[in-house]
């Protein structure tokens, strides 16, 4: 969504229309449960989610959780993100190097990286190994893919450019090609980051690694909805900062380079 | 020409030598965890030519293409109503942006304690969870349209559903198809996970269960049929993509 810039003017009545449908479905969603519209053991009042989110805020459970969570998460990206951006820029620039990987990458790429859960407890224990394993895996593919992209499109212009001012291949490589390939490999970082999070829940929900997901999991079977509905809703927060995170870094960085950048669709 | 030839041995070979590399591997190793490629092969054989697909195969896709219909008449059809209210899509941009950012298995508890462990439960995961790419991408593509076409519709008498199906559908379609094709992939990444949690069958299931009883080569077989589930899904989402934006291609002139 491009939002036209007219400082201080769409913005702010978007950002107002927003709160207010946020508050609309909160309302109404009170309501609800209030009027008991719908089975009340099951969809306790918002407000009552609310005091269970207010209770957990000061322990220290919820933030252990939330910790190792995130460290799955940032563990695997990160592995992710050193395995593939070499691996892509190297696909991407030398082409025998492409057509070498392309049958495997073909292969593996529609796995569903869930599929491996029960591998990767296999041979990883059900600990932090077999979460980040499985992040890594799922969070390697769109930075691959937008890091080879993000090589091929530079414009040959540029490079003949370059070459025509008596850039070797190395500065040719250093100054063209890898500023350019970066904003893709900042857009790969992005989708890979949200894809990450959600198999370092999985890995916490299904196999019962430490996390939010075994604490959501936990409070369901526990019958502590409110506790339920307050821990998704900790992880929705934490998936939204880091979206937004990710996007407000990616138009900081990359703001030089706004109109050729594109999602690549793995 | 040498050089073309090259490259395609170097594309056969390649895939072809790591193969043998693992079968050699595999049959000397003797490792637990990896039997041999023969193994795996007469068991994939065994299993899924045909015996467990009215089981496991069958149920899992019926989830996968139930939960997925329902994502793409949803979401269009939401996208095309609050893409049309300018004011109704700020108000709801940001309630969707963050149920597009909640990692959707973080709801499969929420959706055992409402729906049970039936396909009630699976569908409406998958639903849940991957609906938002093509609602989101339906909103977009609808307030891309161009005001000047449509302005000029309405100067030449074309009704509201005319405009709506010779202008805004056609601009639209290129990002709706774009955010079908990401829910694919989460749709079946859902599929597998809500089979995993507390299921009865599936080929999610299957592989978890394969996996607790210690059946390693049936694990992989069932590793490897959603490797098989995910390439066809999505090479028929391809073909079907091309027929469906041969005009968009051509008239950016992309077309081959």
């Amino acid at each position: 969504m491009v939002e036209v810039a007219h400082p201080g003017r769409w913005p702010r009545r978007s950002f107002w229309l927003g709160l207010v449908g946020v508050l609309v479905v909160l309302v109404t969603l009170e309501l609800v449960a209030r009027f008991e519209l719908l089975p009340a053991r099951w969809f306790p009042p918002v407000t009552v989610v609310f005091g269970a989110l207010i209770e957990l805020l000061p322990t220290g459970d919820l933030w252990a959780d939330v910790g190792r969570t995130l460290q799955g998460w940032a563990l695997g990206l990160g592995l992710a993100a050193g395995l593939a951006v070499p691996l892509g820029l190297l696909i991407g620039s030398v082409e025998p190097a492409y057509r070498a990987c392309r049958a495997v990458i073909e292969f593996l790429r529609p796995i569903p990286s869930v599929a491996l859960i029960p591998a990767a407890v296999l041979l990883f224990g059900i600990g932090t190994g077999m979460k980040v394993f499985l992040v890594a895996f799922a969070a390697f593919w769109p930075i691959l893919f937008q890091a080879v992209y993000g090589v091929q499109d530079v414009s040959p212009g540029v490079k003949e450019t370059a070459r025509a001012y008596g850039l070797g291949p190395l500065a040719r490589f250093g100054r063209v090609v890898l500023p350019s390939t970066l904003a893709y490999v900042a857009t790969g970082l992005r989708i890979s980051s949200a894809i990450a999070l959600i198999l370092a829940v999985t890995a916490e929900l299904v196999v019962g690694a430490a996390g939010l997901g075994r604490a959501i999991v936990t409070a369901q079977t526990a019958a502590q909805v409110p506790r339920m509905y307050a821990l998704i809703a900790v992880t929705g927060i934490l998936g939204w900062l880091l979206s937004t995170g990710f996007h407000a870094v990616e138009a900081r960085l990359l703001h030089w380079h706004p109109a050729q950048r594109k999602e690549v669709l793995a | 020409m040498i050089r073309r030839g090259l490259l395609l041995t170097l594309e056969i070979a390649v895939p072809v030598l790591l193969l043998a590399g693992y079968a050699v591997w595999a049959a000397r190793a003797q490792s637990f965890y990896f039997p041999p490629l023969g193994t795996i092969q007469e068991r994939f054989a065994q299993l899924w030519l045909f015996e467990r697909v009215p089981d496991d195969l069958l149920p899992s896709l019926r989830r996968l293409g139930i939960g997925y219909v329902l994502c793409v008449l949803l979401g269009v059809g939401a996208g095309l109503l609050l893409g049309v209210s300018r004011v109704v899509q700020q108000a709801v941009q940001p309630l969707a942006e963050f149920l597009r950012a909640l990692p959707a298995v973080a709801l499969i508890p929420f959706g055992v304690l409402v729906f049970g462990f039936g396909d009630s439960m699976r569908i409406f995961i998958i639903v849940v969870g991957a609906v938002w790419p093509i609602l989101l991408n339906t909103i977009d593509g609808v307030r891309g349209v161009d005001p000047g076409m449509l302005e000029m519709a309405r100067a030449y008498q074309v009704g509201r559903w005319g405009r709506i199906r010779g202008i805004v559908v056609p601009a639209a379609l290129p990002r709706v198809v774009a955010g079908m094709r990401t829910s694919l992939s989460i749709a079946i990444i859902l599929m597998v996970v809500s089979e995993m949690v507390a299921g009865r069958d599936g080929v999610g299931y299957f592989v978890l269960e394969s996996q607790r009883r210690f059946a390693i080569s049936d694990m992989w077989t069932g590793i490897i049929l959603l490797g098989i589930v995910g390439y066809l899904a999505n090479f028929l989402f391809v073909q079907a993509e091309r027929r469906l934006l041969r005009w968009h291609r051509e008239s950016k002139g992309l077309a081959r």
